[in-house]
């Protein structure tokens, strides 16, 4: 019945402990030491590795390019500081299986040298593709979490013709408040993103989404955009996954993405209000991405604050400038509680991606018994994206995959909504997760076996052609040889012949001298 | 009326077709061996084919007939192979066997000679080489055949598990009484 009541507009979501009070009054630490080195992996963001373009032993100025994007969908990356290469080497990343990944290593000077920036002018005198290849030059992607290349969705708003820039402040996540505390403190550059951002998409008007529990930041936000009509900026009610970007389009616009389409679809592009900070630096400053603000919180961690992190610092020298009690911790996180990836070990470069480090002690965790099913539908009730959880992970369990991907399993987004509610708790989004990577490897397998068909036909066809040749080259060789002995041949009733004729001669010459003799 | 005749109509109908289908399944009836049915039953059902026959019931046939081992179904693993030697009362060794994990061949370039046996034998051209150069197992297109070991004479060429990457890395099915 109260279902009824509440807004249309917002399906499903849950209201955790927000735990953002730790960190939210606190100003963003800009005075993190130098590290030693820096550990910065090739690839940070979602499309094709950026392939190295520096060499062992080279010196690097802060900011220099150190490996290239390759092709339409992808990053490069810079240095984050000055000095020289240490290493290019695979080294373990920020991801729950610490698998090595490739990664530049930079041994830092201590001097800390920018090479030469060209800031424009005036940035917004730029041509609107000129700004989105500085942002793409620049190494900017989505800081929100998912990583995109964000020139490719500025150069994907600018030919869908859009109609609203959706900013997403929501950061529903619990723990985090790095946007929050960066919407206070540096409103103004963002706002002057966001309409860079609105020039390299010659789109009309924006709109920031914030939810209610950042006033502080909304009230930043909206002073910073009093003076320009076109960027609204609102408030969203806290409920997670506010900031899942179809929920907060959905909220705002009370239209809905569909399933297999993207939000260009309806006219409306999603950047996240971080990534609006760094077009800013990207184009007016001329400044790569190369830090950016993470939440650092958890009870382990006796100064919890956001701090300016250099990309590649090592998680365990952020946990050290934060004072976490390495000893208390029970579970390290890479993001927010609910979505984010729990790391093994903390001897692992922050990334673009990283929001926050977690650092929570076992007060903070715990792992209950998983109890069966009781079908109490909590989880449907609770889907953001309106899916039926227990249905699925029934499926799954019974390896019927097909049948999961039937029930709406590739619409699934992970936000673990699911997985919180569920009385029994069932790993859920843990099922979800097995499944999608299953999919993923029976896709891959059904292409390494049409590949290896394909190889088996070609090395077939070929060796069909050797075959015949070799057979026409018998052949040939025969036909040589047939021929030439019946040349010899010839040659020899000729020389028969001729020998005959010879004999003839001599005989008839013989007769006329005996006969000239008589 | 209409209610009766058509409580006659499928009665009867019922009572004919129930009865001609059990005629036809006790005179029509296709012979075959029911342990190659129960051997059948046990296997994984893909008819994937990595056995070498053509689909599960071929394979369960050989098995039966003794021309196969109980061994080999790769996606079975070794709860298969213990089911089937417990059904044909084979004795197999259990303590060497392991649950199929894609393997590739891999050249060791200390022992190589470069007698390009093994490329002439790989049905997918996955060893590149030359003669006398060492050669290289491209791990993409090779299907873990082992006929390339078999050729080696110098037993250079090995099996090894395929490396998990961070892209082919992917989560575990969760252990849960759900």
């Amino acid at each position: 019945m109260l279902a009824l009541f509440e807004n249309p507009r917002l399906r499903g979501g849950i209201h955790a402990e927000e735990h953002k009070a730790e960190t939210s009054g606190v100003p963003i630490a800009l005075d993190m030491p130098l590290p030693k080195k820096l550990y910065i992996p090739v690839q940070q963001h979602v499309g094709k590795p950026a392939e190295p373009l520096v060499k062992v032993g080279e010196k690097v100025l802060k900011g220099q390019l150190l490996a290239y994007s390759q092709g339409t969908i992808s990053a490069p990356v810079h240095a984050p500081s000055s000095g020289e290469i240490a290493d290019v080497m695979d080294f373990p990343a920020p991801h729950p299986s610490a698998l090595p990944i490739r990664t530049i290593i930079i041994e830092t000077d201590g001097l800390d040298q920018w090479q030469p920036l060209k800031a424009p002018d005036d940035p917004f005198a730029l041509p609107a593709e000129e700004i989105c290849a500085l942002v793409g030059a620049a190494g900017v992607v989505g800081l929100g979490g998912a990583v995109f290349p964000s020139a490719v969705k500025l150069d994907l708003g600018r030919k869908n013709k859009i109609h609203t820039l959706l900013i997403n402040a929501g950061e529903c996540e619990p723990y985090l408040t790095c946007d929050d505390r960066l919407m206070q403190e540096r409103a103004g550059e963002i706002v002057t993103g966001i309409r860079l951002m609105l020039r390299g998409m010659n789109a009309p008007e924006a709109t920031v989404g914030i939810e209610d529990n950042k006033p502080e930041a909304f009230i930043a936000m909206r002073e910073a955009c009093a003076e320009f009509a076109n960027i609204n900026v609102v408030q969203v009610p806290t409920r997670y996954p506010m900031g899942w970007d179809r929920q907060m389009l959905r909220y705002l616009t009370g239209r809905e993405i569909p399933a297999d389409g993207r939000a260009t679809d309806i006219g409306v592009v999603i950047h996240n209000v971080a990534t609006a900070h760094a077009v800013y630096r990207a184009v007016c400053l001329n400044q790569p991405l190369i830090t950016r603000v993470v939440t650092v919180s958890g009870s382990a961690v006796a100064k919890p604050q956001n701090v300016e992190v250099l990309i590649g610092t090592l998680m365990s020298e952020v946990l050290d400038f934060c004072a976490a009690d390495k000893s208390r911790v029970a579970r390290l996180i890479m993001g927010g509680p609910m979505m984010g990836d729990a790391l093994p070990i903390s001897e692992v470069p922050v990334v673009k991606a990283c929001n926050g480090i977690l650092a929570l002690s076992e007060q903070d965790i715990e792992i209950p018994e998983v109890k069966p099913c009781i079908r109490c539908s909590t989880c449907v009730t609770a889907c953001p994206v309106g899916l039926l959880p227990l249905e699925m992970a029934s499926r799954i369990r019974a390896n019927q995959l097909d049948a999961a991907v039937d029930l709406g399993l590739k619409d699934c987004i992970n936000c673990g909504s699911c997985s919180y509610v569920c009385p029994s708790n069932i790993p859920l989004v843990h099922y979800f997760k097995f499944a999608s990577g299953e999919l993923y490897k029976r896709q891959q397998m059904d292409h390494k076996s049409e590949q290896t068909k394909r190889l088996i036909d070609d090395r077939n066809q070929r060796m069909e052609r050797i075959r015949l040749e070799q057979e026409a080259e018998a052949r040939r060789v025969m036909e040589a040889r047939a021929a030439r002995a019946k040349e010899q041949e010839l040659a020899k009733q000729k020389a028969q012949q001729a020998q005959q004729a010879q004999q003839s001669i001599s005989e008839a010459d013989n007769k006329a001298a005996v006969e000239e003799v008589r | 009326m209409y209610i009766l005749s058509a409580i006659v109509i499928l009665t009867a109908l019922g009572l004919f077709l129930g009865l001609s289908l059990g005629i036809a399944a006790k005179y029509l009836r296709v012979e075959s061996d029911p342990l190659i049915e129960k051997v059948e039953a046990l296997m994984p059902g893909s008819q994937c084919g990595q056995c070498g026959f053509p689909g599960c019931r071929p394979a369960a046939e050989a098995v039966v007939s003794g021309s196969a081992p109980v061994t080999l179904c790769p996606p079975g693993g070794t709860s298969l192979v213990e089911q089937l030697a417990k059904l044909l009362g084979v004795d197999v060794d259990l303590s060497q066997a392991k649950d199929a994990e894609p393997m590739v061949a891999r050249v060791s370039e200390d022992t190589c000679t470069g007698c390009t046996r093994c490329f002439k034998v790989c049905p997918t051209d996955a060893i590149v080489g030359a003669a006398k150069q060492i050669h290289a197992v491209v791990a993409d297109a090779c299907i873990g055949c082992e006929k390339c070991v078999n050729v080696c004479p110098t037993e250079c060429l090995q099996m090894h598990p395929i490396e998990v990457t961070l892209r082919d890395w992917r989560w575990p099915k969760p252990m849960a009484a759900a």
